[in-house]
């Protein structure tokens, strides 16, 4: 918002700085200098601004998220609630406030030749392979929630992967979060080199507490390599959530995006991506809104070179006050002869309080290019009703039926297994209606 | 089984069925045939409840209780199954769910527990081979991506696994090619029984050499304008529809 406001975070800076990692490394000092600068400046984004003009983050400031120290919280962690949230046959990194946890990560039988470390550590080893990736997907101008995270991380993840290899598990990165009024900002780099494939699933979860998880993860695809990136955002709902994934694809490389996000009061997602020559993007996304949750999904797919494909898919169900924003850009620049691409935002809408605000955004410079797009802001189809109804199904059935259809739809693209079923259940217990027999599916 | 009489029903005030009459006996079959826009589906619509239509006069009997009173899931779970001529694709609910679903209703209705978990699988997986059809499409959204042929034997897939006692059949034939109408057509005498009886809207002849109905009707412009044995279809199939509306029109 205001210089004003934002001074609150900037004075206690200098408390926080000395705690930070990258200390030794003055390329870093000097790029979160960079950063605090442009945040104090700023502030948190304002509803000024085009990309933020559906979500007020005014609430944000009048409070002071500050960082939790390492280790804190760790008795809270009950082996139970890591249990739930922590994926098996994955390798699984846990960063427990904001700071990366050995205790609970579980990284053996990784191939040698692959890093997964805490942004941390790999400050500390290899700051110069680090020092290529970070801000090079997204810079501190994107927007102060980018700048802020970059003066403020306190950790993350690197994840680097060499070419042509296959990882045969996902790689799952829990940020688990348990501090009332606490500041969990992480910076994660990940990098596919050619022909490489791997899946990184981002888990954010909470106890119920009101916090402020602040993430930012850059992604590197490399030539003709492959990444499939799944978010699943259940944060605690008195939670504040920015999420950030910034993605550079080379030539021919293909990422593919799930996005869940069903928790948090407050939560923003930004999925942008830029596509060399020939490359593919598939943007998936679920949005389920309850209460009074505020749910904006911002998308930017930018189409620089010829060939590239993208498709996206976005869904929302809003009940009781709940509202959901969706923005999604398509930017195809002069250059970018033959794009095809595809944008479709649905939304239904549960009650009559409920709100979606949805804002398809073509921006086309070149002229021989296939784009479509198109949103839906509505109710459920009464002809699939009576179908259901005429298969036996009560009306009210038939409805819960059809609510919990069209959010599986998103569901269902998951290809791994528990993934799946965690955020199944995750849908199942936003909506428990009785319609939807779990043992039946 | 079925009575119905006088029924007239308008959409939006404007006048469809004219004072339909029919008498369907256990173990029946009876086609109705007639020119696009004759009423068919409307019939086959009102007879399983969907909403929309106003009945303007007349009555409908099923196994002695009013039907036009009672909700579509009751009909179904009484046993009317329709169906459709455009199966709804449901993207989001798997097929074999959709079946559980339908058959524990179906059951909690009488008064039964659910149905046991293998002896479930075991029936749908019987009826999937009687249908020829590949046991991927349980796993797959309702009719979400099926072809028109696909769509039409998953009706019959439903309605052979539910067991309805009233089938209404809207031109379960159209979109189905000789292979498909033959395995279709043997999955419908399957059924046969003397307690269950089938409505079959249709175009064609065609379907009516595999199923051999005991009575044809001819609805034109919202009346059934006649009626004989099976012998009946041979003749529209020769003559075509005109000289019926014509004499009615004479009447
Ligand atoms: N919702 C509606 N609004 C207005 N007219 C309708 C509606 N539904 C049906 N009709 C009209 O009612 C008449 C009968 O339609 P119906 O679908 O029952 O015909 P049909 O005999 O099944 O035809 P076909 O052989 O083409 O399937 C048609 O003239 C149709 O246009
Ligand atoms: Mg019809």
């Amino acid at each position: 918002m205001t210089a004003a406001t934002a001074s609150r975070y900037t004075a206690e800076y200098s408390n926080i700085a000395p705690t930070l990692p990258g200390q030794n490394l003055p390329w870093l000092t000097a790029l979160r200098q960079e950063a605090l600068t442009k945040f104090s400046a700023l502030g948190f984004p304002s509803l000024r601004e085009e990309e933020w003009r559906y979500t007020n983050v005014s609430a944000i400031e009048k409070k002071l998220f500050s960082p939790s120290l390492i280790g804190q919280a760790q008795e809270l962690v009950s082996t139970e609630l890591l249990a739930s949230y922590q994926l098996p046959d994955t390798w699984s990194v846990v960063l427990l406030d904001g700071h990366f946890c050995a205790e609970f990560s579980v990284l053996e039988g990784l191939p040698e030749t692959v890093s997964v470390m805490s942004m941390a550590e790999a400050l500390a080893k290899q700051p110069e392979i680090v020092a290529r990736y970070i801000n090079q997907a997204v810079n501190n101008d994107e927007h102060s929630f980018v700048a802020f995270n970059t003066a403020w991380f306190t950790d993350g993840l690197f994840v680097h992967v060499p070419a042509k290899l296959v990882l045969e598990k996902p790689i799952q990165v829990l940020h688990l979060n348990t501090q009332n009024d606490a500041l969990a900002s992480t910076r994660t780099v990940i990098v596919a080199e050619q022909m490489a494939d791997i899946k990184v699933i981002e888990t954010f979860v909470g106890l119920d507490a009101a916090y402020l998880s602040a993430a930012v993860t850059e992604v590197f695809v490399g030539p003709n390599a492959d990444i499939t990136l799944y978010k699943l955002q259940c944060e605690s709902d008195k939670a504040y959530h920015f999420g950030g994934i910034y993605v550079k694809q080379a030539k021919d490389a293909r990422f593919i995006h799930h996005n869940f996000a069903f928790g948090g009061l407050l939560a923003r997602s930004d999925i942008h991506t830029d596509l060399d020559l020939a490359s593919e993007c598939e943007l998936n996304g679920l949005y389920l809104g309850v209460n009074r949750q505020h749910i904006d999904n911002h998308t930017r797919i930018n189409h620089l070179k010829p060939h590239g494909i993208s498709r996206e898919l976005y869904k929302g169900v809003l009940d009781d006050r709940a509202r959901g924003v969706f923005q999604g850009r398509v930017i195809v620049a002069e250059d970018a002869q033959k794009t095809d691409s595809q944008m479709n935002n649905r939304n239904l809408l549960l009650s009559n309080d409920a709100e979606a605000d949805t804002k398809p955004q073509l921006e086309i410079y070149a002229d021989d290019v296939k784009c479509a797009h198109g949103v839906t802001v509505g109710q459920l189809d009464e002809k699939s009703i009576f179908y259901l109804q005429s298969r036996c199904i009560d009306e009210e059935t038939a409805r819960n039926m059809l609510t919990f259809a069209f959010a599986n739809e998103m569901v269902d693209k998951i290809k791994i297994k528990s993934l799946h079923d965690q955020a199944l259940e995750q849908v199942l217990i936003r909506f428990p209606q009785e319609g939807v027999n779990k043992e039946w599916l | 089984m079925l009575s119905i009489k006088n029924l007239t029903v308008n959409v939006n005030d404007k006048q469809i069925l004219k004072g339909i009459n029919l008498e369907i006996k256990p173990g029946e079959i009876h086609a109705i045939m007639g020119p696009n826009g004759s009423g068919k589906s409307t019939l086959s619509h009102i007879l399983s409840g969907k909403a929309g239509y106003t009945v303007t006069g007349g009555s409908v009997t099923y196994q002695g209780k009013d039907l036009l009173e009672m909700a579509p899931e009751i009909r179904a779970r009484e046993g009317v199954f329709l169906a459709f001529q455009y199966p709804v694709e449901i993207p989001g609910v798997s097929n074999i769910y959709l079946l559980k679903a339908a058959l524990n209703s179906i059951r909690k209705h009488h008064g039964q527990p659910e149905v046991d978990a293998m002896d479930f699988l075991t029936l749908v997986k019987g009826k999937v081979r009687l249908l020829e059809m590949d046991e991927k499409f349980l796993y797959r959204a309702v009719n979400e991506g099926f072809s028109g042929g696909e769509k039409k034997r998953n009706e019959i897939l439903q309605m052979a696994i539910l067991e309805p006692k009233l089938c209404i059949l809207d031109e379960t034939d159209s979109g189905l090619d000789i292979d498909a109408l033959k395995v279709v057509a043997e999955g419908v005498n399957s059924l046969r029984a003397a307690d269950r009886s089938f409505v079959m809207v249709t175009h064609y002849q065609r379907l009516l050499d595999y199923i051999k109905p005991d009575f044809v009707h001819v609805l034109a412009n919202g009346q059934i304008v006649k009626s004989g044995g099976a012998e009946l279809a041979l003749e529209l199939e020769e003559k075509g529809y005109s000289w019926l509306e014509d004499s009615k029109a004479a009447v």
